[in-house]
């Protein structure tokens, strides 16, 4: 049976499933809730300065997307970090972690950017015996306009300051949750590490609209006529969050950080494809408030058996195995050809893939054969672009099959060379590198 | 003396109000909001579409499923009337299991079809609740057509003629227009009256007067139309209905199925309506299944259906085949009637004999067997009457016993112009017809008009 404890920066818990900063992680009733489902751990909802409690709107907080028969596919907030009482958060933090001493807790945090107020809450958080801390830097929306969150996170020197503060100031393992409302997603990993974070986490939420009323003329979600862009996350943000994962993964400046993995994870797929790239451990939020915290049970056993047959024996075996394979498009093989191939006895005749090749590509699949509806790939015409298999609705019907070194493509009239060539040295790239004599 | 449901003989009263009501209810309930928007999300929008080049009338089957999908019905249904003016009955009645569904490309990889029929249902629904009416007629022409009979083929005619500004008369020598939507659907396919919904929606657009109890040959000749209009359409129907040709046959309780389906759907009380307790239906079209379902439904004990051939010759859909088993109903094969027995002028029983291909030709076996009955349908075919169309001066040709037309719906007559099930070569249903009548109005506006102009 595989192994799937979780040892992140030296938090361990009994799975690397967390539930993220987030309204599940609000208070104590929830988060025993959680660890009773069987989350490996919880980053507990961010945690402000002592004072008056944080307001929230009083009308609707999320916005929406939906498929056809309202599976939720996106979800955007406009809630802010906890309105509670920063004594009772740590009052709760300190007996949950001792009711579950094997369960991780990180706490997150978000003060005003100045040294002296996260002197005053690192102790505090100490005293709970919580495992460690998580910065939000990501927030994106209301206290941004404060100064904190995305405003701290979107400026790699300020990442870098408030990081090096908490380090100077305590124990306890330091996790900087970034944010995605930037250009380069390495920046702010850099300067968090040039801080001496332990981790990264990422991703926060993506700044978003998610629909406009068009009755209103009022953006979603909408507060008394108006709206403002909120967070958005669950499984349509996923592939934005898996590049930077990888991108940072793959930074030879920040090669080897530990990274926990956000964005959009729902099965124990995700979090595998999450932890490939790099991701030490993932977090979870959008799933359980779409479907409650018992989805946990299908990615343990979801992982423990994907792991089994795979023959993994821990999850050291399958962090960062396909991060080598991220690469810039310009090491990509050119002499690489794929054509595509339609299976006709799956093939159900829909013509999908004709017209969207005809009408957007490349022309290279036929809609009519002899007189009969009939679709099948023109390889003079096909480029392997791909297209064809993502829009059939049939899996597996169209694949995607390598010409073997030496067939001749039809398209080109040339042999397939078995030699790796790239753009670097491609004869029409003006830049490219002339091989030495 | 037994009473309600076994009672002996033809009666009525066999069952409870409230088993009539149900019985009688809405065979395929319309689809909710939300489950219309689940259905449409199945469909993959096809290129060339397999459903839309199965659909007689050629509806864009992909778009207005798509425009469902989008929270357009309105759009949906304007894509439906385009093609369809009648849309909303032959979203009820089409067969489409055997058309659209039937080559749906879910259908041929999964054996469940997109919903076509329900959603087209839903979204001329949608549009005739709030009576929303898409065409406007075209500046008035000067011409003035005679269309006879107003079923649908008479209906979807006059509604296309009626667009381009021709003045229409209807004449129908029933009571009511609608012809068999009226007169021969099942009850629980057509509830709340929604012939008579659609006939008012239809003939909304103006420019259309129906006169009801105008009968050609008996109130009025086809030589009177095509004297005193531009165009004459013919949308007659099949008058006739094709005999047992068994002995007998004249015993009270023998009965023409298309007449009890009839009775039936003008019946205002369904309890009053009297059906044997063991009823033999002879046929294998829908007709026949028509008769048997709604026989059992209004509480005979036994039916069964007798059809002179195999299943798979029979012209019900297997879907209606279903539902006959699934209400009772049980269907015998090759067996073909010879002698119907009575007692004191009443059916007691039906003589019939099995039945065999002998090469190409179906023959009886020899082999007999008798059925205790005391009401038999006929439901073997419907004949077109051509006697009514005596008085013509000129005779129109016919084919087969039917009016022979060219592919724009020209009959042998310049100024005639047929559609529905008295032509030759049609199938006998009713979006058919409204693909006839529909083509054939714009053949008269061509043909009255300069090229369509006018």
């Amino acid at each position: 049976m595989a192994d799937i404890r979780n040892n992140f920066v030296g938090i361990k818990s009994p799975n690397p499933f967390w539930l993220a900063s987030a309204p599940p992680t609000d208070k104590a009733y929830n988060v025993e809730r959680a660890f009773k489902a069987g989350w490996g751990g919880v980053v507990w909802k961010t945690l402000g300065e002592e004072g008056p409690p944080v307001v929230n709107v009083n009308g609707p907080r999320y916005g929406a997307i939906w498929g056809a028969d309202r599976r939720l596919l996106g979800l955007n907030n406009i809630e802010l970090i906890t309105d509670r009482d920063l004594q009772v958060n740590l009052r709760e933090i300190k007996q949950v972690k001792k009711d579950w001493p094997d369960r991780a807790i990180v706490v997150s945090l978000m003060v005003p950017c100045v040294e002296d107020a996260w002197k005053a809450i690192l102790p505090v958080v100490e005293d709970t015996e919580a495992d460690g801390i998580e910065l939000n830097f990501g927030c994106p929306h209301g206290m941004s306009e404060r100064g904190m969150g995305a405003a701290v996170g979107q400026v790699p020197e300020y990442i870098e300051m408030v990081v090096r503060w908490c380090k100077a100031n305590t124990r306890m393992p330091v996790i900087t949750k970034l944010t995605p409302n930037i250009t380069d997603v390495r920046k702010p990993a850099r300067a968090a590490l040039a801080g001496g974070t332990d981790a990264v986490s990422l991703i926060n939420t993506i700044n978003s609209i998610t629909g406009v009323d068009l009755d209103s003329f009022a953006p979603q979600p909408t507060i008394d006529g108006k709206g403002s862009h909120g967070g958005y996350c669950g499984p349509a943000v996923k592939p934005i969050a898996m590049n930077m994962v990888a991108e940072i993964a793959r930074d030879p400046e920040t090669h080897g950080l530990p990274i926990s993995g956000i964005g959009g994870i729902t099965t124990w797929r995700d979090a595998a494809e999450f932890m490939a790239l790099g991701a030490g451990n993932v977090q979870v939020c959008t799933a359980a408030m779409t479907y409650g915290f018992k989805i946990v049970q299908e990615m343990i056993a979801g992982l423990e058996n994907w792991m089994d047959e795979k023959g993994h024996a821990s999850l050291s075996d399958i962090i960062g195995r396909a991060t080598p394979n991220v690469t810039d498009w310009q090491y990509l093989n050119l002499n690489y050809v794929a054509k595509a191939h339609i299976d006709q006895d799956a093939c159900i005749k829909c013509g999908r893939c004709h017209i969207a090749c005809e009408d957007t590509s490349h022309q290279a699949i036929t809609s009519m054969v002899d007189g009969a509806r009939h679709f099948e790939v023109i390889d003079a015409e096909c480029v392997g672009c791909n297209l064809c298999v993502n829009v059939c609705p049939v899996e597996g019907c169209i694949t995607m099959e390598p010409l073997a070194a030496g067939a001749m493509d039809q398209r080109t009239g040339k042999p397939v060379s078995p030699i790796y060539a790239n753009w670097t040295t491609h004869p029409n790239n003006p830049m490219a590198k002339v091989a030495a004599e | 003396m037994a009473t309600g449901h076994f009672i002996e003989g033809i009666a009525g009263g066999r069952l409870s109000a409230e088993q009539y009501a149900d019985n009688f209810s809405d065979l395929h309930p319309p689809l909710d909001h939300h489950e219309a928007l689940v259905e449409s999300d199945r469909c993959y929008f096809c290129y060339d579409a397999p459903c839309m080049n199965a659909c007689p009338t050629s509806i864009d089957i992909p778009l207005f499923i798509r425009q469902i999908a989008t929270g357009n019905p309105l759009g949906s249904a304007k894509t439906i009337f385009d093609q369809n003016i009648l849309g909303g009955m032959c979203a009820r009645v089409c067969p489409t299991e055997t058309l659209c569904e039937e080559v749906c490309v879910r259908e041929v990889a999964e054996g469940k079809p997109v919903q076509i029929g329900r959603l087209q249902r839903y979204a001329t629904d949608v549009a005739m609740s709030e009576d929303k009416q898409f065409y406007k007629r075209a500046e008035p022409s000067g011409k003035s057509i005679a269309v006879v009979g107003a079923g649908p083929a008479g209906l979807a005619a006059a509604h296309r003629l009626a667009r381009h500004g021709h003045d229409v008369t209807i004449l129908e020598a029933r009571p009511k227009a609608g012809g068999l939507n009226e007169y021969g659907i099942a009850a629980y396919k057509s509830v709340d009256d929604f012939a008579q919904a659609e006939v008012d929606y239809v003939t909304a657009i103006g420019g259309i007067d129906i006169q009801n109890g105008k009968a050609l040959g008996r109130d009025f000749q086809l030589a009177d139309l095509m004297r005193n209009y531009d165009a004459v359409f013919l949308g007659l129907g099949l008058g006739g209905v094709n005999a047992l040709r068994a002995d007998g046959e004249d015993a009270d309780g023998v009965t023409n199925a298309v007449e009890f389906i009839s009775e039936l759907r003008q019946a205002s009380d369904l309890s009053s309506l009297p059906v044997g307790r063991r009823v033999v239906v002879i046929g294998g079209g829908m007709t026949a299944i028509d008769a048997a379902v709604q026989s059992k439904l209004l509480g005979a004990e036994e039916v069964t259906v007798c059809y002179r051939r195999g299943q798979e010759h029979m012209n019900a859909s297997g879907f209606e085949q279903d539902l006959a088993a699934a209400n009772g109903v049980t269907i015998r094969h090759w067996l073909q009637p010879k002698r119907v027995l009575a007692e004191n002028g009443k059916v007691s029983a039906i003589e019939l004999e099995y039945t065999a291909m002998n090469g190409d030709k179906l023959a009886g076996t020899g082999e007999r067997l008798t059925l205790v009955a005391d009401q038999v349908f006929k439901a073997i075919g419907q004949s077109f009457v051509p006697a009514n169309l005596n008085g013509s001066e000129e005779s129109i040709d016919l084919e087969a016993g039917r009016i022979k037309v060219d592919a724009e719906g020209r009959t042998s007559l310049a100024k005639v112009w047929a559609g529905g099930d008295c032509i030759f070569g049609g199938d006998d249903l009713t979006v058919s017809a409204v693909a006839q009548g529909r083509d054939a109005a714009e053949s008269i506006h061509r043909a009255l008009t300069s090229n369509g102009r006018a």
